[in-house]
């Protein structure tokens, strides 16, 4: 369904729904802003796979009839080079959002994996982890990405890389103080009194319990992963031309301001992407976050979280 | 001051990973062999890195953040020239946000599940999820190309003759010459990258203050403050607004952090010269010392913000002890 169902093993995604509630269940689909977001995410997917067959014009191929405003022949308008704008935001959308996933499971991974050490070890590795994460947080993430991308050369993998940099500490936050939370509760107490070693009940009890809130943060940092990447690549930092990408199409349209269509398009894009991935991060939240039912606002998560540990 | 020593490290470290050579991105199409000799022993660039580094926090005790090498001036005269541009900005933005974003929380948390609270939601929602550079570049479009209402970029008109220099602040600073045109001018070259980084930070303030409002609206207190017979806006300032202040402080935080980093892009729109503009400029130009002396200027007021919001948590929030 959405790219986050996706990036879950089965096997967890299963257990993890067959122990939420039914009543929660159907709240899931009473929401009408959940189901405008997964409707939306379900588009861009299929917009991103059947590209190649959806684009009416070849994203590549120019044409001596540039910067037409939009037309029957061209819907979305031509750019500089003339090449088709529509289909240029078609298959971008295999650039872009593959690449917001990548980020998100990348700094997610280890973001968990650094929160779940940290939380699980304490002592000197969780100061030297949170120090880090205290560090890295310390830069606006554009600023550090910038300097990353601007020291390593403007590339896709080095925005990324230099995102995920900037992004993990999010996730080591939030796992380390459910880690500690969760570990003090009665029944993981309980199952380690029936001699579950450590480990096991890391496994068993804590773990899957952390994922609730770890997707619901994954979602929303998705709809975060994909403005900026797209800002890293409106900066001229992401992804190069000629590949189609979303904020650079929107950069090239600063250059030929009145043509309102070549920014117009690539925006709307990003928009409505990251529009369909906050819908559902917040209809998640609801789900998974019983406490949320009450105030379900605060984005991600985070500071309620850190306040309980 | 073990956070600042290690962001030191770390943008040194990040600008040391530069695999293309500074001198050739500065010296232009043709560098010779002796300029380029010049230009390593001018900026000390082929000392052994451990000593550049020591040589680099020795200088910034000082106050020194070395020579840019792109407008060959020291790079802490750079910044205080564009701190107040990039400051005024800000606190548009903040003030103002501010304002709207704890007024439509509460209003999202009075009337919760109605009709309003739906609507905040999918504004709110979109806030977050709207590019700022694309809705600058919507803004200028509509507002300044085709309706000519407000100005295109910049501090100031260029026919404008700029205010005598107090704070720094355009608006503050022609209200204090007296100067209403001025201020007016100033104004309307806030109004939109301001507007562009209120809306973001109006729908991250506003989701907070819903759900802190939220958890303190059914209580017994409050109950009792109405069944005293306190008028309703007593009521919210005084006994809900209160009890949610800690949360809406530690949004600030978040907030200052995002205007900051917006910044970046909106100046970037709106030719804005700011440090947003400066740290992208010297950036793409590899200029070593202004790109670290930006990334330390903006991680030194990040962890002041972050103190503040602290000091004040403890101010606000009587069950909280400083250790």
């Amino acid at each position: 369904m959405s790219a986050v169902d996706a990036a879950l093993p089965p096997s967890r995604l299963r257990r993890f729904k067959r122990s939420r509630s039914r009543s929660a269940a159907r709240s899931w689909w009473r929401q009408p802003t959940m189901l405008i977001g997964l409707t939306i995410a379900a588009i861009w997917i299929v917009v991103a796979i059947f590209a190649p067959l959806l684009a009416p014009h070849d994203p590549l191929a120019q044409d001596f009839a540039i910067t037409q405003a939009p037309s029957g022949a061209h819907p979305f308008g031509t750019d500089e080079l003339g090449r088709d704008i529509l289909s240029r935001v078609l298959v971008a959308a295999r650039n872009s959002l593959p690449l917001a996933v990548l980020l998100v499971l990348c700094a997610g991974t280890l973001g968990t994996t650094l929160g779940v050490v940290a939380g699980y070890v304490g002592g000197w590795v969780d100061g030297l982890i949170m120090r880090l994460a205290d560090l890295f947080s310390a830069f606006p993430a554009i600023v550090l990405a910038m300097v990353v991308t601007a020291s390593l050369g403007p590339s896709t993998r080095n925005a990324v890389l230099a995102l995920v940099t900037v992004t993990w500490p999010i996730y080591a936050r939030v796992v380390r103080s459910l880690v500690l939370s969760i570990g003090q509760a009665e029944y993981v107490q309980a199952f380690r009194l029936h001699g579950a070693s450590a480990r096991r009940a890391m496994w068993k009890e804590v773990l899957p319990n952390v994922m609730g809130p770890i997707i619901v943060l994954a979602t929303i940092y998705l709809a975060d992963a994909l403005l900026l990447l797209a800002g890293l690549s409106f900066l001229g930092l992401g992804t190069q031309p000629p590949t189609p990408e979303w904020g650079s199409m929107i950069s090239v349209g600063t250059q030929y301001f009145q043509n309102w269509w070549m920014a117009t398009f690539p925006g709307l894009a990003i928009f409505s992407a990251a529009l369909a991935f906050n819908f559902i991060g917040d209809g998640l939240r609801d789900v998974f976050d019983p406490q949320s039912q009450i105030g379900s606002g605060a984005r991600g998560g985070s500071e309620s979280v850190e306040e309980d540990a | 001051m073990l956070l600042l020593i290690g962001i030191t490290l770390i943008s040194f470290l990040l600008t040391q990973a530069v695999p293309g050579d500074p001198a050739l991105a500065n010296l232009g199409q043709h560098p010779t062999p002796e300029s380029i000799r010049a230009f390593h022993e001018k900026y000390g660039l082929d000392d052994p890195l451990p000593v550049q580094y020591v040589n680099y926090l020795g200088n910034l005790v000082q106050g020194d953040l070395g020579v840019s090498q792109q407008t060959h001036q020291p790079v802490t005269d750079d910044l205080s020239k564009l701190v107040p541009a990039t400051a005024e900005l800000a606190v548009f933005a903040i003030v103002f946000s501010t304002i709207f974003g704890v007024g439509f929380g509460v209003l999202a948390a009075l009337k919760r599940d109605r009709a309003v609270d739906h609507g905040l939601r999918v504004f709110t929602l979109a806030g977050i999820s709207v590019p700022m550079f694309w809705l600058g570049l919507l803004g200028l479009y509509l507002f300044f190309f085709k309706w000519g209402l407000l100005p295109g970029g910049g501090r100031l008109d260029p026919t404008t003759t700029p205010p005598t220099d107090v704070t720094g602040f355009n608006t503050v600073d022609a209200l204090l010459d007296g100067n209403l045109n001025t201020f007016w001018d100033a104004f309307k070259h806030l109004i939109l990258p301001g507007g562009v980084l209120v809306l973001y930070s109006v729908s991250l303030i506003s989701r907070y203050t819903r759900s802190a409002v939220l958890e303190v609206l059914h209580a017994d207190y409050v109950r009792a403050a109405r069944a005293k017979g306190l008028s309703e806006f007593t009521v919210v300032t005084r006994y809900i607004l209160r009890a949610a202040l800690p949360s809406i402080v530690t949004v600030m935080g978040l907030v200052f952090a995002n205007v900051l980093a917006g910044a970046v892009l909106v100046e970037n729109i709106f030719n804005w010269p700011g440090i947003g503009q400066y740290a992208y400029k010297s950036a793409v130009s590899l200029d070593l010392p202004a790109i670290m002396g930006v990334s330390i200027f903006i991680a030194l007021v990040y962890v002041i913000v972050n103190l503040i919001v602290d000091l004040l948590y403890a101010v606000i929030d009587p069950r909280v002890r400083l250790s």
